[in-house]
């Protein structure tokens, strides 16, 4: 009776919402269905495992493969790390659970190695949240310093071998480590009282923010080259970088700039009052709050910068979607675009969902909106 | 006595100390890159210059009009391989301006839909809207358009035995649509048509200095419109059904395979932030704005048309145009699959004649000059619905 009255109230009350429901539940049926059919009986879903090392990690050697998986569960961990200190919440159930069904739905597809690294590297998450929910915030500090040094040293060398999905977090974590800073500063040039700062910050912003990236990426894929000595040999990664990093600092500053405009008039006031110079202020007192508030949207532009990182495909670097359109272009598995390309597709859901998850959880914690 | 304060004391000195310096690295270090770009350029026998713009194309493009000047007068007209580079241009130009344009359209209509659906009584339709939102704002754009791409349209039926519903015909040769074409009776028809519009545009225009009735706008078109139906007897109108021949087809409204994606996935993408933006500027009204209405009776459609929209409407405008200069810009991404938009236009004119940084600057401003227009556009019509007396 309980089940009739729920339906009643959430989809039949009322003959709009009625017919809504039928029309909805019609068009659902029917879409699911083909989606379901094709999915089950037609779908040539052994590409993706067959070509599961090319799709993560490219031309990478495979006896060095270890190196990426020590590298996803350091970030995993010290992810989990950041997110117990600053969140202050323990793993959800379905962290858990998502560790067990990864394992046991890729026990079958990956080789007898690969299996252990990823049940430790999907276990550091989870375990990372339990450990830091349990040690102090210096400690979780010194560990993400650690993790970045261990990072870069587990790269080192092989950079230019890395290709699909590792390539694809390499790129983010780069162009957002680099566009942090460059963002700061434009957000202070912007939001200060020096104009000549002002006037130059201004004009960085809105020229890179009224074009698109993919002009942005393809005027520093020809430019950096020129820019350095002749007998460099610039890695196309490197050029690359900067264009990202140039792209996501105009965005970045904007919304750093939004938090330092909402920080309150009377901080300035008390940090003026207590003699502070205008550095450190903003050090000390301005920075903290603007950023503290700008955290979701700091996350969304991370997630957009992994999004993006697909748009190197078109300058041919060996990103996922270049790895994915690879593979369905091998002549042993054509026509499998559908496959490969909605594979990816979860692969970068997975990542983004998880990253706003994080956000949203952060957000909570922090009683923003709410203090 | 007061000692004077030593320079490096004095913030005001301070600043334009710092301020100077800044100038001058900021200077240094753009010449210093753009002494190293030129000698690089002539290491390289790369020369910067725009020359290259009106020698001849020499490439197809498969869609999209250009400008010519043919005898004396400059016309719209389809592009041919023997144009110059800067025609090229243009038709890529023109057709970023129709992708973006019918996106636009397209997109605020699924994105305010789907806006209303997330906060739906109705629980199958608020939970389809948030599976919609979440599934589409957490991929990558591209990876969509070349999934609709190579994943879709590239795998329909060819046009032999694609589906055929009255006369749209949907294959991997695009989407083909029925569509009104002006008939032998249009010529007729035409001067009432334009006179229609122009007086309509002029009631516009004079608006600052003449505020004319509400009626008017509506009556003088439609009167002039209604007398050259009259005139002409029939509506100067008639269906173009598309026609398969062979491998080719006549008439209809064409869309290629490589419009078709783009576009939908345009749509689809920026509908879903749409749809958060729709959301967001509802649900910060107070709640005493749906209770008003409840009170004095009038439905859910009516509150949401007469009280809820035209409310939501005003926060919503800034970020709606903000989504509408992603979207355009956005746009550049049918690179990947070779709809003839200026970036892909540009690729092709690199591959043939090189010049690759001459060329991205040109696209560069053109999307500058683009955004500008669209921001322009936006801030006038904020200005225009902003309420007055309240500080923006």
């Amino acid at each position: 009776m309980k089940a009739v009255a729920w339906l009643k109230e959430n989809l039949f009350n009322g003959w709009f919402n009625s017919l809504l429901t039928l029309v909805t539940g019609w068009l659902l049926f029917v879409v699911t269905k083909g989606v379901l059919v094709w999915a089950f009986e037609e779908g040539r879903w052994s590409v993706v495992p067959e070509n599961m090392r090319l799709l993560m990690t490219g031309s990478y050697p495979p006896e060095q493969v270890w190196r990426l998986w020590t590298v996803v569960a350091i970030i995993l961990f010290s992810g989990g790390l950041q997110y117990a200190v600053r969140a202050q919440g323990r793993p959800p159930w379905w962290m858990w659970a998502g560790v067990l069904v990864a394992f046991a739905v890729s026990f079958p597809v990956v080789f007898p190695a690969t299996r252990f690294f990823l049940l430790v590297a999907m276990l550091s998450l989870p375990v990372g949240i339990v450990v830091g929910a349990n040690v102090s915030r210096r400690w979780v500090d010194w560990a993400a310093l650690l993790a970045l040094v261990a990072v870069f040293l587990l790269l080192w060398g092989n950079t230019d071998r890395l290709g699909g999905f590792a390539f694809t977090l390499m790129l983010t974590v780069l162009a957002s480590v680099f566009a942090f800073p460059l963002g700061l500063l434009l957000a202070l040039g912007r939001t200060g009282k020096w104009p000549v700062f002002r006037t130059l910050s201004i004009l960085y912003i809105e020229l890179i923010r009224g074009v698109p990236l993919i002009t942005v990426l393809f005027l520093s894929y020809y430019m950096v080259p020129l820019f350095l000595p002749a007998s460099w040999e610039v890695p196309t990664l490197f050029s690359i970088v900067v264009g990202f990093s140039m792209f996501a600092a105009a965005y970045l500053a904007e919304y750093v700039r939004g938090g330092i405009q909402g920080v309150h008039k009377g901080q300035y006031e008390a940090a003026w009052a207590l003699g502070l110079s205008g550095s450190q202020s903003a050090r000390y007192i301005i920075l903290p709050q603007a950023i503290r508030s700008v955290i979701p949207a700091l996350i969304g532009q991370l997630i957009a910068i992994f999004k993006d990182t697909s748009l190197v495909y078109i300058l041919g670097l060996f990103d996922l979607l270049f790895m994915a359109i690879t593979v369905a272009r091998n002549p042993k598995y054509l026509g499998t675009e559908r496959e490969v390309l909605l594979f990816i597709a979860f692969v970068y859901f997975v990542g983004a969902a998880l990253m706003s998850y994080a956000s949203r959880r952060l957000e909570r914690a922090m009683g923003l909106g709410s203090r | 006595m007061t000692k004077a304060v030593p320079f490096w004391k004095d913030e005001r000195k301070l600043a334009i100390l710092f301020q100077a310096i800044l100038l001058a690295a900021v200077v240094v270090v753009l010449l210093f890159l753009g002494y190293m770009a030129s000698t690089n350029m002539a290491a390289r026998n790369l020369k910067f210059s725009f020359g290259f713009l009106s020698e001849p194309a020499d490439f197809q493009i498969y869609e999209g009009y250009t400008v010519a000047k043919e005898q004396g007068r400059w016309i719209l007209r389809l592009y041919h391989p023997s144009d110059q580079v800067w025609q090229a241009m243009v038709t890529g130009f023109l057709n970023t301006l129709r992708v973006s344009f019918l996106g636009i359209v397209l997109t605020t209509v699924l994105g305010v839909l789907v806006g209303i659906g997330r906060l739906s009584s109705n629980w199958l339709v608020n939970r389809l809207s948030f599976a919609f939102v979440e599934l589409i704002r957490n991929t990558p754009l591209l990876v969509q358009m070349v999934f609709w791409y190579l994943a879709v349209f590239l795998l329909l039926p060819p046009l032999r035995t694609a589906p055929r519903f009255h006369g749209l015909i949907v294959s991997n040769k695009g989407v083909l649509i029925p569509w009104p074409v002006p008939d032998a009776s249009w010529a007729t028809f035409a001067p009432y048509f334009y006179g229609g519009l122009g007086l309509w545009i002029l009631f516009i225009v004079i608006r600052p200095f003449w505020k004319p009735p509400r009626w008017l706008y509506w009556l003088a078109p439609t009167a002039l419109w209604g007398l050259g139906l009259i005139l002409v007897g029939s509506l100067p109108l008639e269906w173009s059904v598309p026609q398969v021949q062979g491998f080719r087809v006549e008439g209809g409204m064409q869309l290629s395979p490589e419009f078709s994606s783009v576009l939908l996935a345009l749509v689809l993408y920026t509908a879903s932030y749409i749809a958060e933006i729709v959301r967001g500027a509802i649900q910060s009204l107070p709640k005493g704005q749906w209770e008003a209405p409840a009170s004095l009776g009038l439905s859910y459609a009516q509150t949401l048309r007469l009280i809820i929209l035209p409310q939501a409407m005003r926060i919503v405008i800034p970020p709606l145009g903000n989504q509408y200069l992603n979207l355009t810009k956005n746009s550049s991404l049918a690179i990947a699959i070779a709809f003839p938009e200026i970036m892909s236009v540009y690729e092709t004119t690199v591959n043939q004649a090189g010049h690759s940084i001459e060329g991205i600057l040109i696209v560069m401003a053109a999307y500058l000059s683009l955004s500008l227009f669209i921001s322009a556009l936006i801030n006038w019509y904020n200005v225009k619905v902003a309420l007055v007396g309240v500080a923006r």
